[in-house]
């Protein structure tokens, strides 16, 4: 798709979007959002620029194939679970808490972490099929 | 403690250590497989002297303590019986591989999986833990199935195995059955302690169902009638794993089982009758079967199902003298039948084939390995002195003093000795009599673990027969009186004259005298062949073959392939589950004054549905179809919005925004739009939906009436923030209360990624479509 308005916005339009899912994917535990809707709008964030410019440009923009998200996402947030076994000695997923809050981020505990996973592991799943059913047809 | 634990799961180690090796390594320093079961051998062995005393060793590791799954080991006679047999002639059957398979492509693969089952043989004997004891009895048929099928290019090996592992893990199966069973009733999942509640044994309404899973679980595995078949089929397998798994060890799982439980069923009658029955028809079924065949290891298939037979039949006895007997005839048999199999392999390896009728005359050149197989061939037989003449004793010993009908029990047990004194003689000595066939050639000596190996053994069983004290002192003076509450009768080979001693000597002539004059041949085993239809395997074949028939038949008309289909099945399902609701228990009323006047807001939004929904149907283009969708997503967004559920419809937006992404993907190159359906299958579908929708309505305007049950609702609103310090209930609940369930939902998503990559990428080349 050759579209000059298209090209323009997207530009602008993909930081922001990534900033905005990073922002849902923190307030998740206090206000609507969370790690799955943060994850679909970071993979709509890029598939608007893929449509806009070309799965190439996206490719060379993301450095890497988004199938290595899914695996770092499992990885963080199966350490996330098992974190308290590790740290504590406490059951599988016991969330865990720093007593202290911390600027702009509020109480950070094990299930943000463990939302972060999420995260990945839904950007690389949305990225993965897309990319892959959109290169083959 | 842990040292026990490490002992136990080092075989499983250690078969990863040997993939680490690698191959070519490996075939270089096969020797360093045989360490571990002589190292283990020596372990166990050191336990010997404190459990001959009477001491019982406990390992207790705590693993999944809120479901009462431990880590408990228990070491005692019974178990040490068993974990010197399993490394013992496992040392034997590891060294004498090294010579047999030497280098065979696959030899690592082969002692790769020996390892794992001796790791789980020894878990399987030494658990405490009945869930445990399951865990380690389906590895051992897990391990068995890839070791009969090992030269897994040839279709009759995958046949046996797949049959093998299907009757032996049914047979897991009803142990599953039978361990939840009986943990639920006594409440204790500890073998050990379950003995506190016997009458959950004897006289509960359930301990029927006890009775039945665990004969079904011990008679798979240890091949008694009618599920036997496998075991002549398993012999597929390379002679050491005959040897070591389908003679000597693995189907002796079955009599463990029996044994390890028959304190527990002391009481109870039908535990022994049934037993007795069963075992003695296996016995003298698989004896009559013997005289029908002519390959070496198809002999001593059946032998080994009489001899399992013979143990079942002795435990179903149920005295002290019978336990004694099985006791001492586990030992014997495992000493002689190795024995055997191990000559049948040198035989095999020589001479190139285990055709009995083609085999004569071996004894000058093989002639160490021919006395090994005399003197097992006599052990056998129960030929004075080898051990096997105290089994046989012991054996005459319990029929004439036990259970309902001694004449029966004794008539039945000196038939099928005699024909046990046969298949022995006829495997061990007939190879090596008479003149040797031209046609077999000029044979090379064999290496010298190949005879030597099998000598071990045969001088095992002289050696016992000679001091039977040993066999006493170390098993039967502690175990018998453990399961029969008993003590064991003296062992010992002479007794003087008696019954049992000419029962012992007519059994012997009337092996010999069969030996004489009765000549295996093809023509004969054609024969029996013919009664083949009626057997339990040709039955157990077709009713394999109808189950894959009518599945095949189920899934091709559910699951044609066509997402149409699919969609069909499910909406025509659940419209009738729904209607059947509706008509038979009406509870559908609306209370005007609960329905609050719809707002302005409201109605746009209804009117954007009712648009979007009659576009789509009707529309002649495919991408407005799906945009036509795509809007009718967005309204139900604005629905949550404006009910408060704004998770919903954030995931709703963007999941909607994707479908529609996908959508146009894959129908942009597609050809312009046909029309496919007819007329009649366009209103039949019309019809489908509309009273799928009808009825999903009427159920939920029912589900609105109903009073909602709050308790979990409340749980998580209350608790979201003490618990999981977060306030947003529903992010709480997916990352905290139900994280486990995201855990494995996320994991779905990524194999459902994987899925569509590797369909859509994978470029098969022409030939390897």
């Amino acid at each position: 798709m050759k579209s000059l308005i298209l090209n323009t916005v997207s530009k602008t339009l993909l930081p922001l979007l990534i900033l905005f899912s990073v922002f849902v994917l923190l307030r998740g535990h206090y206000l609507p959002g969370g790690g799955f809707i943060g994850g679909l709008i970071a993979a709509i964030a890029f598939i608007l620029h893929a449509f806009a410019n070309g799965l190439t440009q996206t490719r060379k923009l993301l450095r890497m194939h988004p199938g290595f998200l899914i695996p770092i996402g499992l990885t963080i947030a199966t350490l996330s679970a098992l974190a308290p076994i590790l740290v504590t000695g406490e059951p599988l997923m016991t969330g865990l808490w720093y007593e202290q809050d911390i600027p702009v981020l509020g109480k950070i505990g094990s299930a943000l972490f463990f939302d972060a996973g999420v995260y990945f592991v839904v950007v690389g799943v949305c990225l993965t099929i897309i990319f892959t059913i959109s290169e083959s047809v | 403690m842990t040292v026990f634990l490490i002992v136990i799961l080092s075989s499983f180690v250690f078969s990863l250590l040997l993939f680490g090796i690698g191959q070519q390594t490996f075939k270089r320093m096969t020797w360093f497989a045989a360490l571990l079961p002589i190292s283990l051998f020596l372990y166990f062995s050191s336990f010997a002297k404190p459990i001959m005393n009477g001491e019982v060793f406990n390992f207790f590791t705590s693993w999944v303590p809120s479901m009462g799954i431990d880590l408990d080991f228990r070491l005692d006679n019974l178990a040490l019986l068993f974990t010197l047999l399993i490394t013992g002639v496992g040392s034997i059957v590891f060294l004498y591989t090294t010579q047999y398979l030497k280098g065979h492509p696959k030899l690592m693969r082969f002692y790769v999986f020996l390892s794992i089952f001796m790791g789980a043989m020894l878990g399987l004997v030494t658990s405490n833990n009945i869930i445990t004891l399951f865990i380690f009895w389906e590895l051992t048929s897990i391990s068995s199935f890839f070791l009969i099928s090992f030269n897994n290019t040839e279709a009759p090996s995958r046949k046996s195995a797949i049959i093998a592992l299907a009757i032996t893990g049914l047979g897991g199966l009803a142990l599953l059955a039978f361990a939840v069973l009986a943990g639920q009733l006594t409440g204790t999942y500890s073998i050990a302690e379950m003995l506190q509640s016997p009458e959950v044994f004897t006289s509960h309404e359930y301990s029927v169902y006890l009775l039945i899973f665990i004969f079904l679980a011990a008679f798979t595995k240890s091949a008694q009638f009618p599920f036997h078949f496998w075991l002549p089929g398993a012999m597929k397998a390379p002679t050491p794993v005959s040897t070591y798994l389908h003679s000597a060890t693995m189907v002796k799982a079955g009599i463990y089982l029996l044994l390890r439980f028959t304190p527990h069923f002391q009481n109870n009658s039908y535990f022994f009758t049934t037993l007795l029955v069963v075992g003695g028809i296996t016995m003298l079924y698989a004896a009559i079967q013997t005289l029908f065949k002519t390959d070496l290891k198809g002999i001593l298939a059946y032998s080994t199902i009489g001899a399992l037979g013979i143990m079942v039949f002795l435990i179903g006895i149920g005295t002290a003298a019978s336990i004694t007997a099985a006791i001492v005839f586990i030992v014997v048999h495992a000493l002689y039948k190795a024995s055997l199999f191990l000559v049948t392999g040198t035989i095999d390896h020589q001479a190139g084939t285990r055709d009995v009728t083609k085999l004569g005359g071996l004894g000058k050149v093989l002639m160490p390995l021919a006395i090994a197989g005399f003197i097992a061939a006599f052990s056998s037989g129960g030929f004075p002195p080898t051990i096997g003449f105290i089994g046989k004793d012991l054996i005459y010993e319990a029929t004439l003093n036990g259970g309902l009908n001694p004449t029966l029990l004794t008539t039945l047990a000196v038939l099928t000795n005699i024909l046990m004194v046969f298949a022995g003689l006829l495997v061990g000595v007939r190879p090596f009599a008479g003149k040797k066939p031209e046609a077999l050639g000029k044979i090379k000596k064999p290496h010298f673990l190949l005879w030597f190996m099998p000598m071990i053994l045969a001088a095992l069983s002289l050696i016992f027969g000679l001091f039977p004290g040993m066999v006493e002192a170390l098993f039967t003076r502690n175990i018998t009186p453990l399961l029969s509450g008993e003590a064991s009768p003296h062992l010992a080979i002479w007794h003087g004259f008696n019954l049992i001693i000419l029962l012992s000597a007519i059994t012997i002539a009337g092996g010999i005298a069969v030996y004489i004059f009765w000549k295996p041949s093809h023509k004969k085993e054609a024969g029996i062949l013919k009664l083949d239809a009626w057997a339990p395997k040709s039955v157990a074949l077709m009713l394999m073959d109808n189950f894959q028939k009518f599945s095949y038949f189920l899934t091709r008309t559910f699951q044609n392939g066509y997402l149409r289909r699919y969609v069909m099945i499910i909406l025509v399902l659940l419209t009738l589950l729904f209607g059947v609701h509706v008509f038979v228990n009406p509870r559908i009323f609306l209370s005007l004054k609960e329905i609050k006047s719809l707002n302005w807001n409201e109605i746009v939004i209804l009117i954007m549905m009712l648009t979007s929904i009659i576009f789509t149907v009707f529309t002649k283009s495919r991408l407005a179809a799906i945009a036509g969708m795509g809007v009718l997503g967005y309204t139900m967004c604005l629905i949550f919005v404006f009910y408060g559920a704004p998770d919903l419809a954030m995931t709703q937006f963007s999941i909607d925004t994707l479908t529609v992404i996908l959508f146009v993907l894959v129908l942009y190159r597609l050809p312009k739009y046909l029309v496919l359906s007819n007329q009649t299958n366009r209103i039949r579908d019309g019809i489908v939906a509309t009273s799928f929708g009808t009825f999903l309505a009427l159920t939920i305007i029912e589900i609105m009436n109903e009073n909602p049950v709050k308790a979990t609702t409340e749980y998580y609103a209350e608790n979201a923030y003490l618990l999981a310090k977060g306030k947003n209930v529903v992010n709480v609940i997916l990352v905290d209360f139900r994280g486990f369930d995201t855990m494995i939902e996320i994991s779905v998503l990524a194999i459902a990624a994987i899925g569509v990559f590797a369909l859509l990428k994978l470029h098969l080349k022409k030939h390897e479509k």
